[in-house]
């Protein structure tokens, strides 16, 4: 029908997923090896090596510097610049003790306001998203194909041009240095990427579904708690973890609405750090980095086949 | 499908409903409304609501303690004759032009290399894609600013082979590139999305064009690129959009002023320099309305390039 169609449809999300483990991905319709005599299979081999040089080479130019961001908040201040390597000669946990309380409330209470917004961003998300998405994916009602294409469209609009009002809304009912003006708009499914996703993946469960509950007397409340969202939790994962990393690193929002340092979140708490430290404190910036970091490397390590899928399937970061 | 697939298509979907649907549109009008309620209402109050708003604020000189006074066209003269605006457009532009088609590059490099059932895709896969997770962090923007400081990580690594590198971000012909550089590291979301489109291309293609004796290379140009170009416009069509917006990275390289002497200076520090931090409201809604043409005129420009080379193997 129109270009992208060849993009694996969401509606695969749940049938595939516990494929993605034991079987590399190759999956598809292509099975290169297939096609080869001896002689071929021998250059066969020759280019895997070669690809996999590039790769590891490639891989490893690209993770170096998170690794020796790592090893360099473990040593003493002065190495950090003169030390390329990644060797450490002793664990100097100094860096992390002294970055914790170096702003005016412990590293911990930054976490903690991040994670109040987060929560809070998620929940809105899930809820406010689900909703608009049964609408758009399983009910007709007059407007809504003009309404399905204000909200394709508000997913490409850029922030910049809602900010500057918005910001004048927010304080004029006192919500600056609150967390509200960073949730509200979650509860309102602003973050329109998600309801898209939902969508997707809604018209790819079996209507059958929904016709017999509904001669079963079900009415669309129930349809949507009973058969709907419980069959879209790939989908709610997905929004779930993608709203938990976008949140916990977003920067221009929290600058634009915190200036209290007791309401900042981490990344504003970081930039505050970076500004009111001389030179000579990298190891303690770079641990408080490392500790910003490590919540969202734990939803990478653990919610990857969701990420994975989620890009490959919608397409975006 | 993508956002952007379902947006083309929605024009072509007419189609008259039957008495029965129309039936049926009835009866779903309230239940519809009230599931889409909390949309229509950040719609209204988030989202158009503060766009109209800004419009108009952008015919005003506002900032903040006294109401907003119309001063017609005033802003958006001042900004032909605002230097510092027209830098912060070259900046900008340099940016998203050498930045996403790199990333891209790299991106689709990286992607067939990995393609074909290489041992070991998954673990490979999780290394490229791992930054583009955290390219978006302050934490992130702070180690660059480490990296290519003076005595920074690629200043150690090239004194090892005896060669003095410059201040990467403090000298201004060089701090562009390094945030450049930062955006190029993120390349792994549009890998996926490439690795995706690869696996989509039938393999009787390449085997039919084997049997004629097609060389890797031909292979590439003529089945490869045709099939995947519709996802490269995607890609180029949303990273575009994105890297037009980029804030974060510049902001912190930068310690927050765009510098040095304004070579980090993008479109949207600038914006935030205007509105947030000398609080001159009408000029900052002016300058976000033209970032939206800006916008808007590139992924137009796309959409009507994308006849000429786009292929749809429909």
């Amino acid at each position: 029908m129109t270009e992208l169609q060849t993009l694996p449809a969401p509606e695969k999300l749940p049938s595939s997923e516990g494929k993605t483990k034991g079987k590399s991905p190759r999956g598809g319709s292509r099975k290169p090896e297939s096609r080869g005599t001896l002689a071929f299979s021998r250059s066969a081999r020759i280019k895997a090596l070669a690809k996999h040089a590039v790769l590891i080479i490639a891989g490893g130019v690209m993770i170096y510097p998170l690794l020796w961001m790592v090893v360099s908040s473990l040593r003493p201040n002065d190495l950090i610049f003169r030390e390329p390597g990644l060797w450490l000669d002793s664990l100097e946990m100094g860096n992390y003790t002294d970055g914790w309380s170096a702003l005016t409330h412990p590293f911990g209470h930054y976490m903690l306001n991040s994670a109040v917004v987060v929560i809070g961003s998620i929940l809105g998300n899930l809820i406010s998203c689900s909703m608009a998405a049964y609408a758009f994916a399983r009910l007709q009602f007059s407007g809504k194909k003009v309404f399905f294409g204000i909200m394709l469209l508000t997913i490409m609009l850029p922030f910049h041009v809602i900010i500057v009002p918005q910001y004048i809304l927010f304080s004029q009912i006192g919500w600056v240095n609150t967390f509200w003006p960073l949730i509200v708009p979650k509860l309102l499914a602003t973050d329109a990427f998600f309801v898209f996703l939902m969508v997707q993946f809604i018209r790819g469960l079996p209507k059958e579904l929904d016709e017999a509950a509904r001669i079963d007397g079900a009415g669309h409340p129930r349809i949507f708690l009973q058969v709907i969202l419980p069959l879209m939790v790939p989908a709610l994962a997905t929004t779930t973890i993608f709203t938990f990393i976008w949140t916990w690193n977003d920067f221009f929002g929290a600058l634009i609405y915190l200036t209290d340092p007791e309401m900042f979140t981490v990344p504003v708490a970081l930039r505050a750090f970076v500004d009111s430290q001389s030179a000579t404190s990298w190891g303690s910036l770079f641990a408080m980095s490392i500790v910003s970091l490590l919540p969202v490397f734990l939803v990478f390590l653990f919610g990857q086949r969701f990420l994975i899928k989620g890009v490959a399937t919608t397409g975006i970061k | 499908m993508s956002a952007i697939g379902e947006l083309s298509s929605i024009s072509r979907r007419k189609r008259p409903a039957t008495a029965e649907e129309k039936r049926a549109n009835r009866r779903d009008n309230k239940a519809a409304y009230i599931f889409l309620l909390p949309w229509l209402i950040g719609l209204g109050a988030i989202t158009v609501g503060p766009m109209i708003m800004s419009l108009y604020l952008s015919f005003t000189d506002y900032n903040l303690l006294q109401p907003p006074e119309w001063v017609g066209l005033d802003n958006f003269t001042r900004m032909l004759g605002d230097a510092r605006l027209h830098n912060s457009l070259r900046v900008t532009f340099t940016y998203v032009l050498v930045g996403v088609p790199l990333q891209l590059a790299v991106a689709l490099l990286i992607a067939l290399v990995l393609d074909k059932g290489l041992r070991g895709l998954p673990f490979y896969r999780s290394i490229f894609y791992l930054p583009s997770l955290l390219g978006g962090s302050v934490a992130v923007a702070i180690l660059w600013k480490q990296i290519f400081g003076t005595s920074g990580l690629v200043n150690q690594v090239l004194a090892m082979f005896g060669v003095t590198g410059p201040g990467w971000i403090s000298d201004p012909s060089t701090s562009l590139g390094s945030i450049i550089l930062l955006h190029v590291w993120t390349f792994g979301s549009p890998m996926i999305i490439f690795l995706a489109g690869l696996r989509q291309i039938p393999n009787m293609y390449y085997e039919a064009a084997e049997v004629d004796g097609a060389t890797t290379l031909q292979k590439f140009w003529r089945i490869t690129l045709p099939l995947l170009s519709p996802i490269i416009f995607f890609n180029l069509v949303l990273q575009i959009i994105g890297s037009f917006q980029s804030f974060t990275q510049a902001f912190i390289v930068s310690g927050g002023n765009g510098g040095p002497s304004d070579s980090t200076m993008f479109f949207t520090l600038y914006l935030y320099q205007k509105g947030f931090g000398q609080f001159d409201m009408g000029y900052a809604s002016a300058m976000a309305w033209f970032l939206l043409v800006i916008i808007g005129a590139f992924t137009a420009f796309n959409f009507i390039a994308s006849k000429y080379w786009v292929f749809y193997d429909d």
